[in-house]
């Protein structure tokens, strides 16, 4: 069965969730990524957006300006790692429930979506037009002087994913489980592949 | 042709070109990533190349980029000698690149370093970024036109080691670098690996290392095979499509060498996302032109 999360997301909807489950996204997905993370946490400013029970998307999009109002032209997500640093802090601070973006977050977030009832999920990488077409309206956008990457876009979507659940609310974090898969067959073929290359001799 | 007239020319099939690569995959990458795409069986793998597929089908119809991050444009050129218009390559290229981030849109990319604004327009400081190969004899021009985004540009990465590491620690540091920050950097990816006697030397080769169709070989056999050889090394560890493990892990491994000092051997990997948006256009001295990595296509 197709899994729809809507905005506003309750703790009990996102505790249902597994790493690895796909669901997609009907709501309210504000992009916030490094500058938004950044005047929150370290410069102690107030994000201009209500971000409780609400979605971030870690990207930033290339829009059009179409009279007085917007349009998603590109929106695909960014590398999350980059928002290691302070993610969990935002957790607690605005109480996001979804945070969407690329690749995997680190232990900090994991701790912080265990404590704070939130989950982690990716959109594919590279597929921003996909993206772009979930995006009904942009309702608004805030902290414009950041320039359009680093904005804050308010947009209803529907129907936004496939969002493939990275870190859940029960401690797993699927990239990390991934990447020690990887480390563990690396020892040996590199072992093996260096046989012969020895060139140097 | 007048020379105004050329220069005018020239720079609008270059903005042209540059809008078309921020859309449309180069056709061996396109053909490499649908093989790669039907040896997965798992639900996850599957999910995300019907993503990509669909992605690309859409940027197509909708005539926007493929993704938002159309990165800071870099040109790599094999410049002929005496070809007409080499004076006026850099005004060209700048202009293109704004006329293009209007036209497609791009995405405003370029942050000067320092003052840190962005400068709206994809110029700035050295940028867009032109690399030189000048070719004797030659009255034409080629050039690469190439996108990439800030993902796939964190793994970037160089070392210069001692000669006792070997070939050996040149692999190590490529599979270091691909388990680690690979991971995030939207794979499948296409890996560059450039090897000579000094960093800079190694990393420009990484980086030209991903201009080279996807199948072409080192021309030293011991090359050929060392490409080989990580290739398959890399695909068994099966990082899969955006890292969430898979049958495969990359689209290739291309090495570039240039002949080192006797005390050091340095190694470099750039490495390109899925979405490796490159292209290549010839122009001849009358500015006639073909699209070499996108057959057919007339801007």
């Amino acid at each position: 069965m197709k899994i729809i999360l809507k905005t506003p997301i309750r703790d009990e909807d996102v505790e249902q969730l597994t790493v690895g489950d796909i669901i997609y996204l009907d709501g309210s997905l504000i992009t916030c990524r490094d500058m938004g993370h950044r005047r929150l946490i370290d410069l102690g400013i107030m994000l201009p957006v209500a971000l409780n029970g609400m979605a971030i998307l870690h990207a930033g999009p290339i829009v059009a300006k179409e009279g007085d109002s917007w349009k998603m032209v590109s929106i695909g997500p960014t590398t999350s790692m980059r928002m290691e640093v302070h993610e969990k802090e935002f957790i607690k601070q605005t109480g996001v429930k979804l945070i969407i973006g690329k690749g995997g977050m680190g232990p900090e977030t994991v701790e912080g979506c265990a404590k704070h009832k939130a989950v982690h999920a990716v959109f594919p990488g590279g597929c921003a037009v996909l993206a772009a077409t979930g995006v009904e309206e942009i309702e608004k956008v805030e902290w414009l002087d950041l320039g359009m990457p680093e904005a804050l876009w308010v947009s209803r979507v529907k129907n936004f994913g496939p969002l493939i659940i990275s870190i859940d609310t029960k401690g797993n974090n699927l990239f990390e489980a991934n990447k020690k898969t990887f480390n563990q067959k690396k020892a040996s073929v590199v072992e093996e592949i260096s046989k012969q290359l020895k060139f140097i001799k | 042709m007048h020379h105004r007239k050329a220069v005018a020319a020239m720079t609008d099939i270059m903005a042209k070109f540059t809008d078309y690569v921020g859309k449309h995959l180069p056709d061996d990458i396109l053909a490499k990533l649908r093989q790669l795409r039907s040896d997965e069986n798992s639900q996850l793998a599957k999910v995300v190349y019907d993503s990509m597929f669909d992605n690309l089908a859409k940027a197509d119809e909708l005539n926007r980029p493929s993704c938002q991050d159309t990165g800071v444009i870099q040109f790599f050129l094999k410049a002929g000698a005496d070809f007409p218009l080499l004076s006026e390559i850099r005004t060209i290229l700048d202009e293109a690149v704004r006329t293009a981030t209007r036209t497609a849109p791009l995405r405003h990319n370029a942050v000067q370093i320092f003052e840190e604004k962005n400068t709206g327009d994809n110029t700035g400081e050295r940028i867009p970024w032109i690399d030189w190969d000048i070719v004797p004899n030659d009255s034409g021009i080629t050039l690469e036109v190439y996108m990439a985004g800030g993902g796939c540009s964190l793994p970037g990465q160089g070392k210069t080691l001692m000669p006792a590491a070997g070939y050996e620690g040149v692999t190590r540091f490529v599979f270091d670098v691909m388990t680690s920050y690979g991971v995030n950097a939207c794979p499948p990816l296409l890996v560059g690996v450039g090897i000579g006697g000094s960093i800079e030397v190694a990393a420009n080769l990484s980086k030209k290392a991903l201009f080279r169709p996807i199948g072409s070989r080192h021309a030293d056999p011991r090359g050929a095979e060392m490409e080989q050889l990580i290739e398959k090394g890399l695909n068994e560890i099966g990082i899969g499509p955006q890292g969430l493990s898979g049958k495969n892990s990359v689209m290739g491994v291309h090495i570039e060498s240039a002949a080192r000092h006797p005390s050091t051997i340095s190694v470099a990997i750039s490495v390109g996302c899925w979405a490796h948006r490159r292209g290549t256009i010839r122009f001849n001295e009358d500015l006639s032109y073909e699209v070499l990595s996108h057959k057919g296509v007339m801007l």
